[in-house]
Protein backbone atom coordinates (compact mmCIF):
# COMPACT_ATOMS: atom_id res chain seq x y z
CA UNK A 1 0.00 0.00 0.00
CA UNK A 2 1.31 3.34 -0.88
CA UNK A 3 1.33 5.84 1.96
CA UNK A 4 0.34 9.25 0.86
CA UNK A 5 2.70 11.97 1.86
CA UNK A 6 1.00 14.54 4.03
CA UNK A 7 1.20 18.03 2.68
CA UNK A 8 3.59 19.32 5.33
CA UNK A 9 5.17 21.74 2.90
CA UNK A 10 2.02 23.82 2.55
CA UNK A 11 2.90 27.35 3.55
CA UNK A 12 0.48 29.07 5.91
CA UNK A 13 0.63 32.77 5.24
CA UNK A 14 -0.57 35.35 7.70
CA UNK A 15 -3.10 37.78 6.33
CA UNK A 16 -1.28 41.11 6.78
CA UNK A 17 -3.71 43.45 5.06
CA UNK A 18 -6.08 44.16 8.01
CA UNK A 19 -3.17 44.77 10.36
CA UNK A 20 -1.51 47.19 7.96
CA UNK A 21 -4.84 48.97 7.50
CA UNK A 22 -5.23 49.47 11.24
CA UNK A 23 -1.62 50.46 11.70
CA UNK A 24 -1.91 53.14 9.05
CA UNK A 25 -5.13 54.42 10.57
CA UNK A 26 -3.44 54.69 13.95
CA UNK A 27 -0.48 56.46 12.39
CA UNK A 28 -2.79 58.93 10.65
CA UNK A 29 -4.64 59.60 13.92
CA UNK A 30 -1.45 60.33 15.84
CA UNK A 31 -0.03 62.51 13.06
CA UNK A 32 -3.25 64.53 12.85
CA UNK A 33 -3.43 65.06 16.61
CA UNK A 34 0.25 65.95 16.93
CA UNK A 35 0.87 69.52 17.95
CA UNK A 36 4.12 71.16 18.90
CA UNK A 37 3.62 72.97 22.20
CA UNK A 38 6.26 74.92 24.10
CA UNK A 39 6.98 73.65 27.59
CA UNK A 40 5.38 75.69 30.34
CA UNK A 41 6.41 76.38 33.90
CA UNK A 42 5.00 78.07 36.96
CA UNK A 43 5.96 80.81 39.37
CA UNK A 44 4.56 80.54 42.87
CA UNK A 45 2.90 83.64 44.22
CA UNK A 46 2.14 83.97 47.90
CA UNK A 47 -1.22 85.65 48.19
CA UNK A 48 -2.88 84.64 51.46
CA UNK A 49 -6.23 86.04 52.41
CA UNK A 50 -6.09 89.60 53.63
CA UNK A 51 -5.57 89.62 57.38
CA UNK A 52 -4.96 92.32 59.92
CA UNK A 53 -1.29 93.17 59.98
CA UNK A 54 0.40 92.14 63.19
CA UNK A 55 3.74 93.54 62.23
CA UNK A 56 6.75 91.70 60.95
CA UNK A 57 8.18 88.87 63.03
CA UNK A 58 11.65 89.61 64.44
CA UNK A 59 14.65 88.86 62.19
CA UNK A 60 12.52 89.32 59.10
CA UNK A 61 13.56 91.71 56.38
CA UNK A 62 10.94 94.19 55.24
CA UNK A 63 9.75 93.34 51.72
CA UNK A 64 11.69 94.87 48.85
CA UNK A 65 9.24 96.98 46.90
CA UNK A 66 9.71 96.70 43.16
CA UNK A 67 7.84 99.49 41.45
CA UNK A 68 7.03 99.07 37.76
CA UNK A 69 5.60 102.13 36.06
CA UNK A 70 4.03 102.02 32.62
CA UNK A 71 3.29 104.26 29.69
CA UNK A 72 -0.34 104.85 28.78
CA UNK A 73 -0.01 102.08 26.18
CA UNK A 74 1.03 99.57 28.84
CA UNK A 75 4.72 99.46 27.93
CA UNK A 76 7.33 99.53 30.67
CA UNK A 77 8.43 103.01 31.65
CA UNK A 78 10.65 102.58 34.70
CA UNK A 79 11.83 99.98 37.22
CA UNK A 80 12.53 101.05 40.78
CA UNK A 81 13.47 99.12 43.88
CA UNK A 82 13.26 101.19 47.04
CA UNK A 83 15.43 104.20 46.10
CA UNK A 84 17.25 102.58 43.20
CA UNK A 85 16.25 103.44 39.67
CA UNK A 86 17.07 100.82 37.03
CA UNK A 87 15.48 102.52 34.04
CA UNK A 88 14.26 99.75 31.74
CA UNK A 89 16.96 97.28 32.73
CA UNK A 90 15.75 94.05 34.29
CA UNK A 91 19.41 92.98 34.32
CA UNK A 92 20.17 95.89 36.66
CA UNK A 93 17.37 94.77 38.98
CA UNK A 94 18.59 91.18 38.76
CA UNK A 95 22.19 92.10 39.64
CA UNK A 96 21.01 94.24 42.55
CA UNK A 97 18.94 91.34 43.93
CA UNK A 98 21.96 89.02 43.60
CA UNK A 99 24.09 91.51 45.58
CA UNK A 100 21.43 91.73 48.31
CA UNK A 101 20.82 87.98 48.58
CA UNK A 102 24.48 86.95 48.50
CA UNK A 103 25.70 83.36 48.39
CA UNK A 104 24.36 82.14 51.72
CA UNK A 105 21.55 79.58 51.50
CA UNK A 106 19.51 77.59 53.99
CA UNK A 107 17.20 78.36 56.93
CA UNK A 108 17.68 81.81 58.39
CA UNK A 109 19.64 83.09 55.41
CA UNK A 110 18.73 86.30 53.62
CA UNK A 111 17.62 84.20 50.67
CA UNK A 112 15.15 82.27 52.80
CA UNK A 113 13.58 85.33 54.40
CA UNK A 114 13.72 87.89 51.60
CA UNK A 115 10.43 88.97 50.15
CA UNK A 116 9.56 91.04 47.11
CA UNK A 117 6.40 93.04 46.72
CA UNK A 118 5.46 94.00 43.17
CA UNK A 119 3.80 97.37 42.80
CA UNK A 120 2.72 97.74 39.18
CA UNK A 121 0.77 100.34 37.26
CA UNK A 122 -2.68 98.97 36.37
CA UNK A 123 -2.24 99.21 32.60
CA UNK A 124 1.21 97.57 32.57
CA UNK A 125 1.40 94.59 30.25
CA UNK A 126 1.62 91.31 32.13
CA UNK A 127 4.79 90.22 30.28
CA UNK A 128 6.78 92.82 32.27
CA UNK A 129 5.48 91.38 35.53
CA UNK A 130 6.81 87.97 34.49
CA UNK A 131 10.14 89.58 33.51
CA UNK A 132 10.36 91.22 36.92
CA UNK A 133 9.50 87.96 38.68
CA UNK A 134 12.15 86.19 36.60
CA UNK A 135 14.73 88.85 37.51
CA UNK A 136 14.12 88.56 41.25
CA UNK A 137 13.41 84.84 41.59
CA UNK A 138 16.60 83.33 40.21
CA UNK A 139 18.84 82.51 37.30
CA UNK A 140 20.19 79.56 35.39
CA UNK A 141 23.84 78.74 36.02
CA UNK A 142 26.36 77.39 33.50
CA UNK A 143 25.26 73.80 34.17
CA UNK A 144 21.63 74.62 33.48
CA UNK A 145 20.60 74.44 37.14
CA UNK A 146 18.28 77.06 38.55
CA UNK A 147 19.78 79.13 41.36
CA UNK A 148 16.98 80.55 43.47
CA UNK A 149 17.02 84.08 44.79
CA UNK A 150 13.78 85.47 46.23
CA UNK A 151 11.05 82.87 46.66
CA UNK A 152 8.44 84.96 48.44
CA UNK A 153 6.81 87.18 45.87
CA UNK A 154 3.51 88.99 46.16
CA UNK A 155 1.57 91.85 44.64
CA UNK A 156 0.54 95.02 46.36
CA UNK A 157 -3.25 95.36 46.63
CA UNK A 158 -4.67 96.30 43.20
CA UNK A 159 -5.22 99.94 42.45
CA UNK A 160 -8.17 101.33 40.57
CA UNK A 161 -8.22 100.77 36.81
CA UNK A 162 -8.10 104.47 36.16
CA UNK A 163 -4.68 104.38 37.89
CA UNK B 1 8.01 22.23 -32.13
CA UNK B 2 7.13 21.93 -28.54
CA UNK B 3 6.72 25.21 -26.69
CA UNK B 4 7.85 25.25 -23.09
CA UNK B 5 5.42 26.64 -20.57
CA UNK B 6 6.53 29.88 -18.97
CA UNK B 7 6.22 29.58 -15.22
CA UNK B 8 4.49 32.55 -13.66
CA UNK B 9 5.58 33.29 -10.08
CA UNK B 10 3.84 35.61 -7.73
CA UNK B 11 6.41 37.98 -6.30
CA UNK B 12 5.50 39.22 -2.86
CA UNK B 13 7.18 42.34 -1.53
CA UNK B 14 8.88 42.04 1.84
CA UNK B 15 6.65 44.02 4.16
CA UNK B 16 8.72 43.63 7.31
CA UNK B 17 10.81 46.85 7.07
CA UNK B 18 7.75 48.94 6.28
CA UNK B 19 5.81 47.54 9.23
CA UNK B 20 8.83 48.06 11.51
CA UNK B 21 9.09 51.66 10.49
CA UNK B 22 5.37 52.28 10.79
CA UNK B 23 5.32 50.92 14.32
CA UNK B 24 8.25 53.13 15.23
CA UNK B 25 6.42 56.16 13.87
CA UNK B 26 3.31 55.23 15.86
CA UNK B 27 5.39 54.85 19.02
CA UNK B 28 7.01 58.26 18.37
CA UNK B 29 3.73 60.10 17.90
CA UNK B 30 2.14 58.31 20.85
CA UNK B 31 4.92 59.48 23.13
CA UNK B 32 4.52 63.07 22.00
CA UNK B 33 0.76 63.15 22.28
CA UNK B 34 -0.18 65.93 24.65
CA UNK B 35 -3.09 64.95 26.86
CA UNK B 36 -2.86 68.19 28.86
CA UNK B 37 -4.16 70.22 25.95
CA UNK B 38 -7.32 71.01 27.89
CA UNK B 39 -5.26 73.37 30.06
CA UNK B 40 -4.26 75.43 27.08
CA UNK B 41 -5.93 78.04 24.97
CA UNK B 42 -4.89 79.26 21.55
CA UNK B 43 -5.88 82.85 22.32
CA UNK B 44 -3.40 83.15 25.15
CA UNK B 45 0.17 84.06 24.24
CA UNK B 46 2.08 83.32 27.40
CA UNK B 47 5.03 85.50 28.39
CA UNK B 48 8.38 83.71 28.22
CA UNK B 49 10.80 83.11 31.05
CA UNK B 50 14.07 81.20 31.27
CA UNK B 51 13.07 80.00 34.74
CA UNK B 52 9.78 78.50 33.62
CA UNK B 53 10.38 74.77 33.84
CA UNK B 54 7.68 72.10 33.84
CA UNK B 55 6.66 71.17 37.39
CA UNK B 56 8.20 68.00 38.80
CA UNK B 57 5.07 67.22 40.83
CA UNK B 58 1.46 67.59 39.69
CA UNK B 59 -0.37 70.49 41.29
CA UNK B 60 -3.09 69.74 43.81
CA UNK B 61 -6.66 70.28 42.56
CA UNK B 62 -5.62 72.68 39.79
CA UNK B 63 -8.05 75.27 38.45
CA UNK B 64 -6.89 76.96 35.26
CA UNK B 65 -7.87 80.55 34.49
CA UNK B 66 -6.95 82.09 31.15
CA UNK B 67 -6.70 85.88 31.31
CA UNK B 68 -7.13 87.44 27.86
CA UNK B 69 -5.90 90.81 26.70
CA UNK B 70 -9.55 91.88 26.38
CA UNK B 71 -9.89 91.82 30.20
CA UNK B 72 -11.92 88.62 30.22
CA UNK B 73 -11.28 85.26 31.86
CA UNK B 74 -11.78 81.83 30.32
CA UNK B 75 -12.70 79.15 32.84
CA UNK B 76 -13.78 75.68 31.80
CA UNK B 77 -14.17 76.82 28.18
CA UNK B 78 -16.48 79.71 29.11
CA UNK B 79 -15.44 83.32 28.70
CA UNK B 80 -16.60 85.63 31.45
CA UNK B 81 -15.75 89.07 32.75
CA UNK B 82 -13.68 89.37 35.91
CA UNK B 83 -16.84 90.40 37.77
CA UNK B 84 -18.65 87.31 36.45
CA UNK B 85 -15.93 84.95 37.59
CA UNK B 86 -17.05 84.65 41.22
CA UNK B 87 -20.00 82.23 40.67
CA UNK B 88 -17.72 79.84 38.77
CA UNK B 89 -15.14 79.94 41.54
CA UNK B 90 -17.81 79.46 44.20
CA UNK B 91 -18.98 76.37 42.32
CA UNK B 92 -15.42 75.04 42.19
CA UNK B 93 -15.01 75.76 45.91
CA UNK B 94 -18.25 73.93 46.76
CA UNK B 95 -17.17 70.92 44.68
CA UNK B 96 -13.92 70.82 46.65
CA UNK B 97 -15.81 71.14 49.93
CA UNK B 98 -18.07 68.25 48.95
CA UNK B 99 -14.95 66.16 48.36
CA UNK B 100 -13.78 67.01 51.86
CA UNK B 101 -11.10 69.45 50.74
CA UNK B 102 -10.65 73.09 51.58
CA UNK B 103 -10.42 75.55 48.67
CA UNK B 104 -7.20 76.74 50.30
CA UNK B 105 -5.40 73.56 49.19
CA UNK B 106 -6.38 73.98 45.54
CA UNK B 107 -3.96 75.68 43.19
CA UNK B 108 -5.19 78.35 40.83
CA UNK B 109 -3.14 78.43 37.63
CA UNK B 110 -3.18 81.89 36.09
CA UNK B 111 -2.40 81.75 32.37
CA UNK B 112 -2.25 85.41 31.50
CA UNK B 113 -1.74 86.73 28.00
CA UNK B 114 1.53 88.64 27.65
CA UNK B 115 -0.40 91.81 26.71
CA UNK B 116 -3.08 91.44 29.38
CA UNK B 117 -3.26 94.29 31.88
CA UNK B 118 -1.62 93.63 35.22
CA UNK B 119 -4.68 95.01 37.02
CA UNK B 120 -6.81 92.30 35.37
CA UNK B 121 -4.52 89.58 36.68
CA UNK B 122 -4.57 91.19 40.12
CA UNK B 123 -8.36 91.46 40.05
CA UNK B 124 -8.59 87.78 39.09
CA UNK B 125 -6.38 86.85 42.06
CA UNK B 126 -8.46 89.06 44.35
CA UNK B 127 -11.68 87.40 43.13
CA UNK B 128 -10.13 84.00 43.80
CA UNK B 129 -9.20 85.10 47.30
CA UNK B 130 -12.81 86.10 47.93
CA UNK B 131 -13.77 82.55 46.93
CA UNK B 132 -11.27 81.26 49.57
CA UNK B 133 -8.51 80.20 47.17
CA UNK B 134 -5.03 80.93 48.46
CA UNK B 135 -2.48 79.16 46.29
CA UNK B 136 -1.62 80.73 42.97
CA UNK B 137 0.87 80.03 40.25
CA UNK B 138 1.61 82.30 37.31
CA UNK B 139 2.27 80.29 34.19
CA UNK B 140 4.89 81.22 31.60
CA UNK B 141 6.32 79.41 28.63
CA UNK B 142 9.86 78.14 28.72
CA UNK B 143 12.36 80.48 27.10
CA UNK B 144 15.21 78.41 25.77
CA UNK B 145 17.03 81.43 24.44
CA UNK B 146 16.73 80.57 20.75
Amino acid sequence: MQIEKKGSEAKVEMQMTPMIDIVFQLLTFFIMSFKIVAAEGDFDIKMPLAAKSEGLPPDTLPPMKVRLTATTGGQLNKIRLNDNDFGLSFDGLHNYIISVIGDERGPGSVQATAEVELDCDPQLHYQYVIKAITAVSGYTDADGNIVKLVEKIRFTPPKSRAG
Amino acid sequence: MKLSKVKTEITEPDMTPMIDMTFQLIAFFMMLLNFAEGDQNQRIQLPASELAKPAAMPLESPITLHVTQEDTVIIGGQEVSVEGLKPFLDREASVLTMRGKSPAVATVIVRGDMDAKTITVQDVIKTCQLARFEKFVLRAKEDRGY
